[in-house]
């Protein structure tokens, strides 16, 4: 207990109570007494001065999401703190933990439009899981503790803690007390016996089920629950695009990725299921395309810690409400012993007329220009098993998605639900800055890396050792891709007149290459992954390209198209 | 489309109305009357909110509603689920009164809250259609003002608010 400490200094002591060592932020006037205490505390608590506070919140979503950790973030009133919309959006939709510390004006100009003056509560309510102004030193404390402890739990968000300057400026007794529980949020349900009986009878009568997961296993620490689930039923999974990772995908239940522009069986094989075994996952608009016509033949097994998504998009046949490793592991016990060949080959034979028509003109071009599908292809051939891939949004994120080789959980970070362009390269420093030998692979686009381009002098002065792999095909690639398919080939301002890629990175002091022939790739992937610091590799792609499978917005699964 | 009341136990948090009434703003639902009030437990507010849409999106809405951390709990009856009252207040100009008034007071229950040289009051409790029939008659005396306040109900299951908030 501390009897006169100054608010800004009880702010970096609770951040620190939290264990939270690293963080990303950008000073500004109200913030400023916070960033006078952090000059205090540099040796327990590492503080990252981003270029931008898009930059500082994304960031912390990589940190966060690579290393199960809450994220936090600094930033100050008014543009300081609407500067973290966009981040604050993108990690509630996809259950990102972070904790957001903005300045605010003194309480006595509140509501009178001071300088740098914003509602910054009223902005970030629809964009928070929980958000509070702190107007006084004594509850600086408790909101923090507050707020970590329900960024963190239940299903995981973001929380924005708006704190008053004055707060900062005054003096205080500090005590840090964590917080564990309150009346109003309860953060553990018990697993209904009852539900998992039902499941397990749905599921030992079933001659083709089949389990989708989702990001929900992997924050749910899940993985091995499901690996045992899997490897006792015999049945055939696929993941979401955040679920990757959570089954490393050589296991033998494997068969692919759902979505809009997943794997042909999975998809396809949605609509002749007999049961259906959706974990941690909320049915998307882009993984089920159109309700009416998605899983109709099936009995639906949804095992899901937040009620809010029972029955949101699809109905479900027998709920099981509660943390997924607990409900899976109940559920292994209960079920018997099974395998499904016949079922599994009709996911195998798909796969197989997939790659012909597919996946191998995708990897293994023959014509001249450059596939993204190589780059990644390559990647594979040599990134290490525990390889981090971080992705921005676009044609680069569906095509590295659908072919990187995910091995661990955690390897995956991209904007899902949000579809954030430009994510990646910020969100790829964070992860990189939570462990420097790690491996972290920044796959993006040229369109996305323009939008937060300015955190290169963020890598140049961390020397995080990020690798950025630049697929340009000089078009916002997925757009000009819709644009061909549904709007006529009208090419409505999707094409870029780009920089110099490779002398805008040497000007931040990294070193960077550019790759316009296949000849060149493989040698040049190679080099970028054995290199010692942050690189930049720039890689001219087909200007035209086009990902599939796809499902068009409005069509049924069963509609997936290989062309 | 059905009529229902949602009833939200919270915490007495700064925004949490805020925080309730945007999960039917991003839907594109109209709140229909709210009314929020402390519950007889201190520090535990009580809101009420009236609105029609069918069931399946009324489930949803109190799912969201829920999981708003300050909410301790909410949930859902159709009509027949509570019992339930409005208020209604009436302002006549006194130059427009009648001897037919009284008959209409005397049928309605309703009674007269104030008088002022200018204007009465009256005061009607009831369900809509009762104040907006009363309404419509009063309308012959050139009304000069009406309000009516949202639903305070109470539901028919046998549940108290102990079993919450504990």
């Amino acid at each position: 207990m501390d009897k006169n400490l100054r608010g800004a200094d009880m702010v970096v002591r609770s951040l620190i109570a939290e264990q939270a060592d690293l963080i990303f932020g950008y000073p500004g006037g109200a913030i400023m007494p916070v960033y006078d205490a952090l000059y205090d505390y540099h040796d327990q608590i590492k503080h990252v001065l981003t270029r931008h506070e898009q930059g500082a919140i994304h960031a912390a979503q990589g940190y966060a999401r690579v290393s199960g950790k809450v994220g936090v973030c600094l930033a100050t009133s008014g543009p300081g703190a609407t500067n973290l919309i966009t981040g604050l959006a993108d990690a509630l939709i996809d259950s990102t933990p972070l904790v957001c510390i903005t300045g605010q004006v003194a309480a006595h100009l509140l509501g009178s439009d001071a300088f740098q003056e914003t509602d910054m509560v009223g902005i970030s309510m629809p964009g928070t899981k929980w958000n509070i102004q702190v107007r006084r030193v004594e509850d600086i404390a408790p909101a923090i503790a507050k707020g970590f402890y329900i960024a963190r739990s239940g299903r995981p968000g973001p929380v924005l803690i708006d704190i008053t300057k004055n707060a900062q400026v005054d003096f205080g007794t500090f005590r840090y007390e964590p917080c564990l529980g309150f009346r109003s949020y309860k953060t553990h349900h018990p697993v209904d016996p009852i539900s998992v009986h039902q499941a397990a009878t749905l599921i030992d009568k079933a001659e083709r089920p089949y389990l989708l997961f989702g990001q929900g296993v992997i924050l749910g620490q899940a993985e091995a629950a499901l690996k045992q689930f899997l490897d006792k039923s015999g049945i055939p999974a696929a993941s979401t695009l955040l679920g990757s990772g959570a089954l490393p995908q050589d296991h033998s239940n494997f068969v692919g990725k759902l979505g809009m522009h997943g794997n042909y069986a999975p998809n396809l094989l949605t609509n002749q299921c007999d049961v259906l075994i959706a974990v941690g996952m909320r049915f998307d608009d882009r993984v089920t395309g159109d309700l009416s016509r998605y899983a109709k033949q099936a009995k639906v097994i949804h095992l899901e810690l937040d009620p809010s998504e029972i029955n949101k998009n699809v109905k479900a046949t027998v709920a099981i409400q509660g943390d997924c490793k607990e409900s899976l592991t109940l559920l292994t016990e209960a079920i018997s012993p099974k395998i499904h060949d016949t079922w599994m080959a009709n996911f195998r034979s798909l796969e197989k007329q997939e790659k012909e028509a597919v996946v191998n003109l995708d990897l293994t071009p023959t014509k001249p220009g450059l596939t993204m599908g190589e780059v990644i292809h390559h990647i594979n051939k040599y990134k290490a098993d525990d390889a981090v891939l971080v992705t921005d949004v676009g044609q680069h994120q569906m095509i590295a998605w659908r072919y990187f080789n995910y091995k661990k959980p955690r390897t995956q970070i991209t904007s899902g639900g949000l579809g954030t362009m430009g994510f990646a390269l910020p969100a790829a420093l964070g992860a990189q800055l939570h462990d420097y030998s790690r491996q972290v692979i920044c796959v993006v686009g040229d369109g996305g890396i323009q939008m937060t381009i300015q955190e290169l002098g963020t890598i140049k002065q961390t020397k995080a050792p990020v690798k950025i792999v630049l697929l340009n095909n000089n078009y916002l690639g997925m757009v000009r891709q819709w644009q061909q398919m549904f709007f006529d080939k009208r090419y409505s301002f999707t094409e870029l007149d780009n920089p110099d890629f490779v002398k805008l990175s040497e000007a931040y002091g990294i070193k960077a290459q550019k790759v316009s022939e296949r000849a060149d790739l493989k040698e040049a992937i190679e080099d970028m992954l054995i290199y010692d610091g942050p690189f930049f590799l720039e890689v001219v792609v087909e200007k035209e390209d086009n990902v599939f499978p796809m499902i068009a917005t409005g069509s049924s699964v069963e509609e997936v198209r290989l062309r | 489309m059905k009529r229902y009341t949602i009833f939200v136990i919270t915490e007495n948090f700064i925004g949490i109305l805020n925080r309730i009434t945007i999960i039917f703003t991003r839907r594109g639902i109209n709140i229909d009357a709210l009314t929020a009030s402390e519950s007889r437990v201190p520090g535990v507010h009580r809101i009420t909110i009236e609105v029609t849409v069918n069931e399946e999106t009324v489930i949803q809405l109190v799912n969201q509603i829920e999981k708003v951390i300050d909410v301790i709990k909410a949930f859902y009856h159709e009509d027949t689920g509570v019992v339930y009252q409005e208020l209604a207040l009436y302002k006549l100009p006194v130059s427009r009164l009648d001897g037919g008034l009284e008959k209409i007071i005397r049928d309605h229950h309703a009674k007269i809250i104030a008088a002022e040289p200018d204007f009465v009051v009256l005061e009607l409790t009831g369900h809509k259609e009762k104040t907006r029939e009363l309404l419509e008659i009063l309308k012959g005396y050139g009304i000069l003002e009406f309000a009516r306040s949202g639903r305070v109900a109470v539901a028919k299951r046998m549940l108290t608010i102990d079993s919450f908030v504990n």
